[in-house]
């Protein structure tokens, strides 16, 4: 069994590109050439220089040692957090504002949730001088203000999402619509593994540096490039895509999902995705969705916005539906825990994002020589006002 | 068998009637009240439209602008389901013989079944289906067999980016007729006719296709649709229509106005 994309776009019975006519054309153009352009040798320089010089990648492999004594296994953590702009979000925004300049576009938008993937793409559009819109959910500008700022000072133009109920899915909705609008001189940069096909393929490779350089980093410090297990946590699931990645067809590395679920997968305020979700059409591709019998979207709940998307990329559910990664879901307070048990062990605060990954420690039961690699994909800064609204530090 | 399945869609019929000025009207089942449905198809049929595209809602409609957005969420609020549609479509056809189109997005579809659908479809009288979502190679492997069984048209659109050999391949994929986007837009965005756009309309025009071609997206009013006549066998109105609807406290009479002031005698 394959675990990456086939000719047609799909991951096993899930992905494809479920687009109307109108988008043709522009994912067409994208299909027929990411492939050709990411593997030309000028890309490649250009996108690694800027990673190591502009992004500071490598991003260290830590051995996190009070942690490793507390779960009795030696676990490492991939400092995504340390990234410029504080995740790992920036490796994709980076590879595809490239792809964006060879493919003559003048202009990007971009959907967001909690900011940081609006946040990355205004980032990388004030470095190459171009033109950036942001559909951000008209409630999530509320809810993420400093990170709104952040966009408008990198120039970008954030333009709030009024329909449905105002969150990262109507963003995305919006940003779809503004594309269908403006087909010819606009690049549309997805911030996760969702999408029509080519996205999910796409965001996957330049999120694969992640799984890349603990290859690397693990043989440095363990003799070995293959890990016990990675554990990442999954909304879209692009940093769980990169740090799965090189290890896919390693039948021997477990792979560990873990979703947010809200108040509980039994209450209506989830958004465990695999636990709640059946096979749909959103955004352009097949995968599992949260959904009704009429086949509306429901609308997810999480205390971390960037967890809070009704889908799961197709490569995901590929990965779930064929047994090859393990999906647990953590509640709020699983993650606000494991967050501020990270914080208090380690001297690190992760994203709340990263803090359901943290949580996933506590359902295994490892044995003491298990290497693990958790890939700790974001920074907690922007957390800030929800830790401290959920006090117990 | 083929040909007798063909000979029965009153797609085809109309436009064996009808050479030019085809009208095609689309409102969102179960709006603007719940049970609105089945009386607008009969005061559209009284008015004099020829084509009546029936809107299923969904929560994410992407390819619509804000009017058709806000038709689709009354509809759902109201309590509107792909369920719902067909037990108010029953009977339908003792009371009209206007071709009818289901138009939507293809998730809801999906968690109805495929099978399930066209067999209702079939049931109350269906003619063709529009799923703009709904990818070609998807539809030739998946659907296309079911859809031909239950005697189903899907219809596919072009936009001006379309190439030439893609608007080849759905001509020779599809049947009833092609939907022409008149631009490079959501539902309702943009209103009148544009230089360039003439030139697609034009264009494919030549091309000289089997099926008789639709233009839609933009036309709102008696000179937006004269103008898209004169390069297809008729127009599509969506978003105008919708607007009417929602502002209409006489249902019967403005329904009547709205298509006669379309059509302005010609």
């Amino acid at each position: 069994m394959t675990y990456n994309v086939d000719e047609k776009g799909y991951y096993g019975s899930f992905g494809g590109a479920y687009i109307p006519e109108m988008l043709y054309p522009n994912v067409e153009e994208l299909r027929q050439q990411y492939l050709k352009i990411i593997e030309e040798d000028s890309f490649q320089e250009e996108f690694n220089e800027l990673l190591s010089d502009y992004v500071g990648r490598p991003t260290p492999l830590y051995f996190a040692k009070r942690l490793s004594e507390k779960y009795g296994a030696k676990i490492f953590l991939k400092r995504e957090d340390l990234n410029h702009t504080g995740a790992h979000k920036v490796n994709n925004t980076i590879g595809q504002i490239l792809l964006a300049k060879r493919l003559g576009k003048q202009k990007i938008i971009a959907e967001t949730g909690a900011g940081q993937h609006g946040v990355a793409t205004a980032t990388v559009c004030a470095l190459m001088g171009m033109e950036c819109i942001v559909y951000m959910g008209a409630l999530d500008m509320e809810r993420q203000q400093p990170n709104v700022e952040r966009m408008r000072i990198l120039g970008t133009k954030v333009v709030p999402a009024h329909s449905g109920n105002k969150t990262l899915k109507d963003a995305t909705n919006e940003a779809m619509r503004h594309w269908i609008n403006h087909p010819v001189d606009t690049h549309y940069i997805i911030g996760s593994v969702v999408g029509p096909h080519p996205y999910p393929d796409m965001v996957a490779r330049f999120q694969s540096v992640i799984s890349e350089e603990m290859k690397a980093q693990l043989l440095e410090k363990t003799g070995g490039e293959d890990p016990d297990y990675i554990i990442a946590c999954v909304g879209g699931g692009s940093n769980a895509a990169g740090a799965f990645y090189h290890y896919l067809d390693k039948k021997d590395v477990k792979l560990i999902a873990v979703e947010a679920a809200g108040k509980g997968v039994d209450t209506d305020e989830s958004a465990a995705t695999t636990a709640l979700g059946n096979p749909g059409v959103l955004h352009g591709s097949k995968t599992l969705l949260m959904q009704t019998e009429d086949g509306q979207v429901i609308e997810p709940y999480s205390i971390s916005a960037g967890l809070d998307y009704p889908g799961i990329g197709p490569v995901h559910a590929h990965l779930f539906e064929s047994g090859r990664a393990h999906f647990y879901s953590a509640t709020d307070s699983e993650a606000m825990e494991a967050g501020l048990l990270l914080s208090k062990l380690e001297g690190i605060i992760p994203a709340i994002e990263s803090a359901h990954a943290l949580a996933g420690l506590e359902f295994i039961e490892f044995k003491s020589d298990d290497v693990v690699v958790l890939n700790l994909s974001g920074r907690g800064d922007k957390d800030l006002g929800t830790y401290i609204k959920w006090g117990g530090y | 068998m083929n040909t007798i399945i063909e000979k029965s869609n009153r797609l085809d019929k109309v436009f064996e009637e009808k050479k030019d000025h085809v009208l095609s009207v689309y409102f969102s089942a179960g709006f603007p009240g719940l049970n609105d449905t089945a009386v607008i198809l009969e005061y559209l049929q009284e008015a004099g439209a020829d084509i009546i595209e029936i809107g299923i809602p969904f929560s994410d409609p992407i390819a619509d602008g804000p009017t058709i957005q806000q038709s689709n969420q009354q509809s759902l609020d109201n309590g509107m389901s792909l369920k719902l549609l067909f037990s108010q479509l029953q009977g339908i056809r003792s009371k009209i013989d206007t071709p009818i189109i289901l138009m939507g997005y293809v998730n809801p579809v999906l968690q109805y079944g495929i099978e399930d659908f066209c067999k209702d479809c079939q049931k109350v009288g269906v003619d063709g289906l529009i799923l703009p979502d709904l990818p070609m190679q998807e539809y030739m492997e998946e659907y296309k067999t079911l859809f031909d069984q239950y005697g189903l048209y899907n219809i596919f659109l072009i936009t001006p980016q379309t190439s030439e050999q893609r608007i080849k391949e759905i001509d020779a994929n599809t049947n009833g007729f092609i939907y022409m986007v008149s631009s490079a837009s959501t539902t309702g965005a943009k209103s009148g006719i544009a230089t360039e756009q003439i030139e697609y309309f034009e264009r494919v025009k030549t091309m000289q296709l089997k099926n008789p071609t639709m233009i839609g997206f933009g036309i709102s009013n008696h000179e937006t649709f004269a103008k898209a006549c004169d390069y297809a066998s008729g127009a599509i109105i969506g978003s105008a229509f919708i607007k009417l609807l929602s502002e209409s406290t006489d249902l019967k009479t403005d329904i009547n106005k709205f298509i006669k002031s379309i059509r302005n005698n010609d």
